[in-house]
């Protein structure tokens, strides 16, 4: 251990203490050339969460409340991106498959669950949120093999939200009149719903609550590379006694999504992912008549200004871009730091991003965890490359990554402008590129000029300047003085680009309803 | 005096969610085996045993003494950092650990807890438990002074204070629960910091207010002491006090100590627990990580015979 | 000896002011009653769309932030002027598009109605569409609207007047600007309401009225990224064109039934159309 030569320092005398030269916000961040040592002298010793996720060795397609074989037979491996390895099969659904869930589907609506007393919707929903809180444990172990994530964030996050957002929506079932402000409501019928890889067990919750809530029924495509959860929670499904039909999951890529997307019985789309897909589904269902609820990508801006509580906000800048490996929609992917902080708000982040623990997912002590997929990574490589060729500076942390499994460093690009391509595209990674400001309007100006608007943060201790912020920035979610804070009862979505409908919240059941 | 109403501006601001947030996911690292063992007996060695009663006596001390110096019948488990004792009491520890022992005697000076009586008093106190063998000080600072803004006139006692100890090492005792808020105490920390030595201390609490030392408040002033740090090169130690009872906790406190100010602060010239039940939990910690049994508590001497 | 009548240039109404198409085009319309010449209307141009999306977007910053009361005073004002110049604008729909009288004062005072009722939603819809979220964490937690920005409309044949107002009346209450293309088959009432929206209170540039057709302007609504909402009456292989086209940049894209019951629409919902929910987290600490 080395241990710095101590200088003697007489104490102060009066007069002097007022020239503190303590100043957090000095401009010149260590001048006394001290530095902070985070070495080797205590480690963590690994502490694997051992809980057993009980995966199967294959997965079936989940139709009509019964595990069904695809009509091709066909299947695809599910990889554990932490260490490159087979988990399980999912089995590929057709188009045949997909019209038989939705057969499925309109059936479980027009003889069960469409003409069910909201109340005894509700049961249901509370069923289900207490089943999934009973196996907690394993469905964390199981969404943390199968996506990469940290033990500790499916742990602590993803499941227990999920499990609240079943109970969250299953209070609403019987309560729509008071939800929402109309003379009639009527559940739109059966309701397709196409989910990303960032969340799988989440976004499940996410879509299938106030949909059921409203009295839909649903078709449901997980990701292709995160399946297994939606596979878990049909067994949950079938241990709440869910009336056959009303849920259906069909596994597979993008074929199978197109087929579930244009189905003729989609009264209604709702799909999480990227702008790109988003889009191509708006255009494929032009005139159809469908309703349509999009969550797409976001580029958000994290504004910190000098009064700020500064090492909350670098807690806050480090929770929004590295929280799940960044693989976050609404990730605060640019840091605006205004000028006259920066130098030393740079270094402040630098010296966090040095402590995260980087490796093994499984293990309770790991912060962040495995990059989804080879090609994601390679994406994220990419445009990181690109950045500093555009002249960005460069900083990863100290950390060692795992020999195999896909593994990237939280990594910060400083110097970086509005037109750099680091700034204005989604890289859905550990990467944060860091902008300056000088005046809250060219803060604001900044953090609009963007195609997407899906949240947003700010960082002041004034007051009127948070809500001036928060009014000013095109974006469905402003955290001020916090981020990346999720609830079933706050609704979630974009402005723009981002999207249109919420998620969550009372103005998430608008979206799930026909009002007249 | 002028209050300097800059000070706050100065240092920012915190705020209480964000940094109850921030100390909760240190709670959440999980240490086992060999870095467990590590973390434990690094602990003992951090531990200033306290006993700070009215019906304290130099028997009483006297035990504290033994304790301290082998807290554990397991010869590798090593002495605590000190004995804490009120000023009266420091003669006969004094007495007790003679002249040369690894472990140091501290006093808790300046009309503890309160500081409520004449400074010229809380010095003469200072002076007295110094001149009995006091290796170090820890005084209170007067919170009526810093809740009133009056900053200048709470340093200067501080720096009085330093005069007083001579060549003893002082901790100064903020008591966060009365200061009441994060932004209280980081200014505080702040006020302090800039009137002790390297090498002195900042603490949390005296132990007899409602709120002592919590994670959160010992985060608030571990990131003041690396701000103060990195801007002027001066090193000044932390001893968070009072409520902390068990081991896992005193490991949560150590994980805050190792990801806020590295490796240069996991050592007791750094850090210290002010704590009386806290060493026997971490020796039967200690006994339990090394036989892999559960412990009684009538194994461990001075211990009461419930958790 | 009688005088001759001087007869009034109908114009587009774009940014507070009116004019004719950049390209100088225009196309009679006929006297619904005597069949003669009535007058050249303004075949407005892609261009002049453009420009009009610029007026409404300088306007529509200014529009949004004014106090929602403030926003429900002009309208109730936009009201009165109606009322009281309803002579006219029962004769401009008698003349040039064949409602009969009884009719036309009925879709008059519809419309004025209709406004009136808006006006009135100004200050309370985000009362009734927003709340607080009770979070389960130490945070104050709320959600509010805003308006969307700038909004596309494409007004039904008939009826002339009314379906127009029910499409702006919702977009401008929230705070949107908007670009409207009147009614193709009878755009002399959109005209008309130009003249009155000019000597109201609204700011020039929150509302633009626009002529010509459809099959023109149909694309251009589609597809220029600054309109963030379509509200249109249009035949599907247009509805298409709208969706398809404005996925391009995500836009709102609402289709309407043209017999829609447009006087006794669900005011609220067709305010929900053109608002972004926006929700705001902040913890609650000392």
């Amino acid at each position: 251990m080395k241990v710095k030569e101590r200088r003697s320092i007489k104490p102060p005398k009066t007069t002097k203490t007022a020239t503190t030269a303590a100043l957090q916000a000095s401009p010149k961040p260590n001048k006394s050339g001290a530095a902070l040592i985070f070495g080797d002298l205590w480690e963590y010793d690994p502490a694997p969460e051992t809980a057993d996720p009980k995966i199967k060795s294959e997965y079936s397609l989940f139709i009509d409340g019964k595990f069904v074989a695809p009509k091709s037979g066909k299947s695809f491996p599910s990889i554990n991106p932490a260490t490159e390895k087979k988990i399980t099969s999912i089995a590929l659904a057709g188009a045949e498959d997909v019209d038989a869930a939705y057969q499925s589907a309109k059936r479980a609506y027009d003889k069960t669950w469409g003409k069910m007393p909201g109340r005894e919707r509700g049961k249901y929903l509370f069923r289900i949120a207490r089943l999934l809180q009973d196996r907690a444990r394993e469905f964390a172990v199981a969404e943390t093999i199968d996506g990469g994530k940290p033990i500790k964030e499916s742990r602590d996050f993803d499941v227990p939200t999920a499990a609240a957002h079943f109970f969250y929506h299953a209070g609403w079932a019987d309560k729509l009149a008071y939800a929402i402000p109309a003379q009639k409501i009527e559940p739109l019928g059966v309701v397709g719903q196409v989910i990303p890889w960032n969340f799988p067990l989440l976004m499940l919750a996410w879509k299938l609550g106030p949909a059921l809530a409203a009295g839909n029924t649903v078709v449901l495509k997980p990701a292709e590379t995160t399946s297994i959860s939606a596979m878990k929670l049909a067994e949950i499904l079938q241990e709440a006694d869910l009336p056959p039909g009303v849920v259906n999951f069909v596994t597979g890529a993008g074929e199978t999504g197109s087929a579930l997307v244009n189905h003729p019985l989609a009264a209604k789309i709702a799909f999480t992912g990227s702008t790109d897909v988003g889009k191509l589904i708006i255009r494929q269902l032009a005139g159809s008549g469908k309703k349509l609820t999009m969550e797409l990508g976001g580029k958000a801006a994290n504004i910190v200004f000098e009064d700020a509580p500064i090492d909350q906000a670098v807690e806050g800048v480090v929770n929004g871009i590295f929280f799940n490996q960044g693989h976050v929609c609404c990730a605060g992917s640019r840091l605006l730091v205004q000028e006259s902080i920066a130098e030393m708000f740079i270094e402040k982040l630098r010296r966090r991003i040095d402590v995260l623990r980087v490796g093994d997912p499984l293990d309770k002590n790991t912060d962040v965890g495995a990059i989804n997929s080879r090609e994601q990574l390679g994406r994220i490589t990419d445009l990181v490359k690109e950045g500093v060729l555009e002249g960005a500076d460069l900083y990863q942390s100290v950390c060692k990554l795992p020999s195999v499994g896909f593994f990237y460093k939280p990594t910060l690009l400083s110097n970086v402008t509005q037109s750099h391509r680091v700034a204005r595209e989604e890289i859905f990674g550990p990467v944060l590129s860091i902008l300056t400001f000088r005046t809250p309007e060219e803060a604001i100006e900044k953090a609009n000029n963007t195609a997407y608007g899906l949240s947003a943060g700010v960082w002041t201790d004034k007051g009127s300047r948070i809500l001036k912020m928060a009014a000013s920035i095109q974006a469905g979610v402003v955290w001020a003085n916090t981020f990346n804070k999720f609830d079933p009862a706050s609704p979630f979505g974009g402005y723009k680009e981002s999207g249109f409908g919420r998620e969550g919240g009372r103005q998430g059941l608008f979206d799930y309803v026909k009002i007249s | 005096m002028v209050p300097l109403l800059r000070k706050q501006s100065e240092v920012g601001p915190v705020d209480q969610v964000g940094i109850e947030e921030r100390v909760a996911k240190f709670t959440t690292r999980s240490i086992k085996k060999k870095s467990k063992l590590w973390g434990l007996m690094r602990a003992v060695t951090m531990v200033d045993l306290t006993t700070l009663e009215g019906k304290d006596t130099p028997g009483k001390v006297i035990s504290l003494c033994h304790k301290a110096l082998t807290p554990s019948d397991d010869r590798d488990v090593p002495p605590a950092a000190a004995v804490c004792v009120y000023p009266a009491m420091v003669r006969h520890a004094r007495k007790e650990l003679g002249a040369k022992s690894p472990v140091r005697i501290a006093s808790v000076a300046t009309a503890f807890p309160s500081g409520q009586s004449p400074l010229k008093l809380r010095l003469e106190e200072v002076k007295r438990a110094v001149g009995d063998g006091a290796d170090e000080i820890d005084m209170v600072i007067n919170r009526g002074l810093f809740l009133s803004g009056e900053y200048h006139a709470m340093q200067d006692e501080i720096v009085a204070v330093v005069e007083a100890c001579g060549k003893a090492t002082l901790k100064v005792i903020l008591e966060v629960g009365e200061l009441e808020t994060y932004d209280h105490i980081r200014v505080a920390s702040f006020l302090a910091m800039e009137a002790i030595r390297e090498g002195d201390f900042i603490k949390t609490s005296t132990g007899k207010v409602t709120v002592n030392a919590t994670l959160a408040n010992t985060q608030v002033m571990l990131e003041a002491i690396r701000d103060y740090y990195l801007n002027t090169g001066r090193a000044i130690s932390m001893k968070p006090a009072g409520g902390i009872r068990t081991a896992k906790q005193a490991l949560h406190f150590l994980v805050a100590v190792k990801e806020t100010l590295g490796d240069e602060w996991l050592n007791n010239s750094r850090y210290r627990f002010g704590a009386s039940a806290l060493l026997n939990d971490l020796v039967r910690q200690i006994s339990k990580e090394r036989t892999g049994a559960y412990q009684a508590p009538w194994y461990f001497s001075e211990a009461a015979t419930a958790y | 000896m009688s005088r001759l009548a001087i007869t009034k240039t109908p114009k587009a109404y774009v940014g507070g002011a009116f004019i004719r198409s950049e390209s100088g085009r225009v196309f009679p319309i006929q006297d619904s009653q005597s069949k003669a010449f009535f007058a050249n209307i303004p075949q407005c141009t892609r261009k002049d769309l453009r420009n009009a999306v610029e007026s409404a977007a300088k306007a529509g910053a200014g529009w949004a932030v004014r106090t929602p009361y403030n926003r429900g005073q002009i309208l109730y004002r936009l009201g009165e002027m109606i009322e009281a110049r309803s002579a006219e604008m029962v004769d401009a729909l008698t003349h040039t598009t064949a409602t009969p009288l009884a009719a036309a004062k009925d879709e008059v005072s519809k419309t004025i109605d209709l406004i009136v009722h808006f006006a009135g939603w100004a200050d309370k819809y985000d009362q009734v569409l927003g709340n607080s979220n009770t979070v389960a964490a130490p945070y104050f937690n709320f959600t509010i609207s805003e308006p969307s920005g700038v909004i596309g409309i494409i007004a039904p044949d008939a009826p002339a007047l009314l379906g127009l107002a029910a499409q702006f009346l919702p977009a401008i209450v929230s705070g949107n600007s908007v670009v409207a293309l009147a009614s193709e088959l009878a755009p002399y009432p959109a005209i008309v309401l130009g003249e009155m929206l000019a000597t109201s209170d609204l700011p020039g540039g929150v509302v633009n009225i626009i002529t010509g057709f459809r099959g023109e302007l149909v694309d251009t609504f589609a597809t220029h990224t600054h309109l963030r909402g379509l509200d249109a009456c249009v035949n599907q292989e247009q509805a298409i064109k709208l969706e398809v086209g404005g996925a391009s940049s995500v836009k709102r894209v609402k289709i309407r039934n043209a017999d829609g019951a447009w006087a006794d629409s669900v005011g609220l919902h067709d305010i929900r159309s053109f608002i972004e929910f926006k929700t705001v987290w902040h913890p609650v600490g000392v």
